[in-house]
């Protein structure tokens, strides 16, 4: 331990001994790191569980929640000094079921202070018309439209009570890229100012989201079940899409 | 020099036996496959970016279009409702007659130069060839599968894993590499040899029932039967219904106007594709014009060429729809139809 120790403290030393060597304190931009996104499942406020938690919308309708799952993409970074990094090929996808789908190291991004992040909440319009994809975007995951072609960008799937579907079922695929009913939507967030995402060779740090799965009922126009509870794309999605798209996401905090 | 001569060309290099390393028996390709777009077609919309077509991977797809092991009960392949004798249609069948005796909603289309097309169905939902045959993989009427089943299934059968590192590098199977090999075979099909082809390369001539039938046809039809695909790829209503229980380009669109429209069809091996339409209600092209001569409906989103001076359909005599069959005759490419390298032996 104690070796353990010490040699973490010389390393921190001759560390900053050696970027204090450099001129003033510029980050090798040469320099490429990792970050981690870490995305946190919420039902307003309370926990995202699966199946067996009942939640309440602002209608007072009860519900629950069997799938849960939402793609992220065309992450960019946005410098201290407002340059812009896009992160390429960056198409992530959170399944709720699958607890480790929930934290994805993003690599190479080039070392420096970023004070804010943007991405698309689905995937973009090429790659929705592009051929066969793979990786998050395999449409073996289960979030590829074959009839009417295209990327599901957030599923949620459950019942309640107040649904008048067969079996209470609650249905809301939203996708769609084609307008009136396109449902790309982006999402920026600025980091607190005191503490950057400060990507280096030698750190990893996490960025950790909220994300709300209530906020596609609330938020531009309250949802009630007994109205609306089946949507594949069309107007309903974006009516859905307009309500999350100030609300699904929520920047919480960084660990440099 | 902006169009390629001739469409596949197969340099046979018969006698050549493919070295094969393998243990397992596998068929040798011993043409060389290649896509060249004919004198008189527009530019491809596919173009194999990210998917060279190479003998491996047009041999691997093949071979998956013919297995029937693809489907949920083992007994449909692709090629079960896309027969090549049918133009890759299904002959006789109205609507596809898929796993568990069900059927389909729509007639199944042909299959031939699917790389001019930039949206596939018969209301055009599918936007890109390459993950067109999702569609019926996972239908429950048609192969009633899905992608993981398919492709644990590949990964586990001999020689699917070989096959798929001879044609892409890796023996890894995922979907992107099976829909991959699927498109290299059906984008691969060209018909461009009919006798029309040839009369429009003044390689030969129309009889004159045929060539007045081409005057006729290029008088009434060809306004939404463009040469030389034979199909404008638009959507329209054809008059078939007053009231159409199949609501086609809508389910896409969402739109009031798209109601009740489809797909223009490629006209091209025409004879041999019967059933026609959408649902496959004509069994005869005879019964196509006679459609087209008296049974056009006032459908509410009915083509404006369907209406002209406020008569509906185009009246044709019996001497003239002759004709114009004589003429639709001309468009069956007998080389396509009975070219080895598309069929399952």
């Amino acid at each position: 331990m104690n070796t353990k120790n010490i040699s973490i403290a010389l390393f921190a030393i001759l560390t900053i001994a050696f970027t204090s060597c450099k001129k003033d304190e510029t980050v090798n931009t040469a320099e490429k790191g990792t970050f981690a996104l870490e995305f946190e499942n919420q039902v307003n406020g309370a926990p995202l569980v699966l199946n067996n938690q009942n939640y309440t919308n602002l209608n007072g309708e009860s519900f629950n929640i069997s799938t849960f799952k939402y793609y992220v993409s065309n992450i960019k970074l946005t410098k201290t000094d407002g340059s812009i990094y896009a992160i390429p090929e960056s198409y992530i996808l959170m399944d709720a079921a699958k607890p480790s789908s929930l934290l994805n190291n993003l690599k190479d991004i080039p070392a420096g202070d970023y004070a804010k992040i943007s991405f698309t909440i689905g995937v973009d319009k090429e790659r929705n018309l592009a051929g066969a994809q793979t990786g998050a975007l395999d449409p073996a995951l289960g979030m590829f439209w074959t009839w009417n072609s295209g990327y599901i960008f957030v599923k949620f799937e459950g019942t309640s009570p107040q649904s008048t579907a067969t079996d209470k079922s609650l249905t809301f695929h939203i996708g769609g890229i084609v307008d009136p009913n396109n449902t790309i939507r982006t999402f920026s967030s600025d980091f607190s100012t005191g503490n950057p995402l400060r990507i280096r060779a030698d750190k990893n740090p996490q960025v950790h989201f909220v994300v709300n799965a209530g906020s596609l009922f609330k938020g531009k126009q309250k949802i009630s079940f007994a109205n609306l509870n089946f949507t594949m794309g069309g107007a309903n999605s974006v009516i859905v899409a307009d309500n999350y798209v100030n609300g699904l996401f929520e920047f919480e905090h960084i660990h440099n | 020099m902006r169009h390629l001569k001739i469409y596949l060309i197969l340099i046979a290099s018969m006698g050549m036996l493919y070295a094969c390393s393998k243990t397992e028996i596998v068929k040798p390709q011993t043409e060389e496959i290649r896509f060249v777009v004919p004198s008189n077609f527009p530019d491809a919309v596919y173009k194999f970016d990210g998917n060279i077509l190479t003998n491996n991977g047009f041999a691997l797809g093949k071979k998956l279009f013919y297995d029937a092991r693809l489907s949920a009960d083992k007994s449909i392949s692709c090629g079960s409702c896309h027969q090549q004798f049918a133009g890759f249609a299904n002959l006789d069948h109205k609507v596809s007659h898929g796993v568990n005796n069900c059927l389909g909603k729509r007639n199944a289309p042909v299959l031939f130069n699917l790389a001019w097309q930039r949206e596939f169905f018969w209301d055009g939902g599918a936007k890109n060839l390459e993950i067109v045959p999702i569609n019926a993989i996972t239908d429950i009427c048609e192969m009633g599968s899905d992608l993981n089943t398919i492709v644990t299934f590949l990964n586990n059968t001999a020689p699917y894993p070989s096959l798929f590192k001879d044609a892409f590098g890796s023996a890894t199977i995922n979907s992107q590499n099976l829909l991959k090999a699927l498109t290299q075979f059906t984008a691969a099909m060209v018909s461009a040899n009919s006798k029309y082809d040839k009369v429009m390369r003044k390689e030969t001539v129309f009889n004159p029932e045929e060539q007045q039938g081409y005057q006729l046809f290029k008088d009434k039809c060809a306004n939404c039967h463009t040469e030389p695909l034979f199909t404008n790829l638009n959507y329209i209503n054809n008059g078939l219904d007053l009231n159409s229980v199949d609501e086609g380009r809508k389910t896409i669109t969402g739109l009031v106007s798209d109601k009740a429209k489809f797909r223009v069809p490629t006209l091209r091996n025409i004879e041999l594709s019967s059933p026609y339409m959408h649902d496959g209600r004509f069994n005869t092209l005879e019964k196509v014009l006679e459609h087209y001569n008296v049974g056009v409906q006032a459908n509410e989103n009915l083509d404006v060429s369907l209406s002209k001076d406020s008569q509906l359909g185009i009246p044709l005599s019996n001497i003239q729809k002759q004709q114009i069959i004589s003429f639709l005759k001309t468009l069956t490419d007998d080389e396509f139809i009975k070219n080895k390298i598309f069929s399952e032996n």
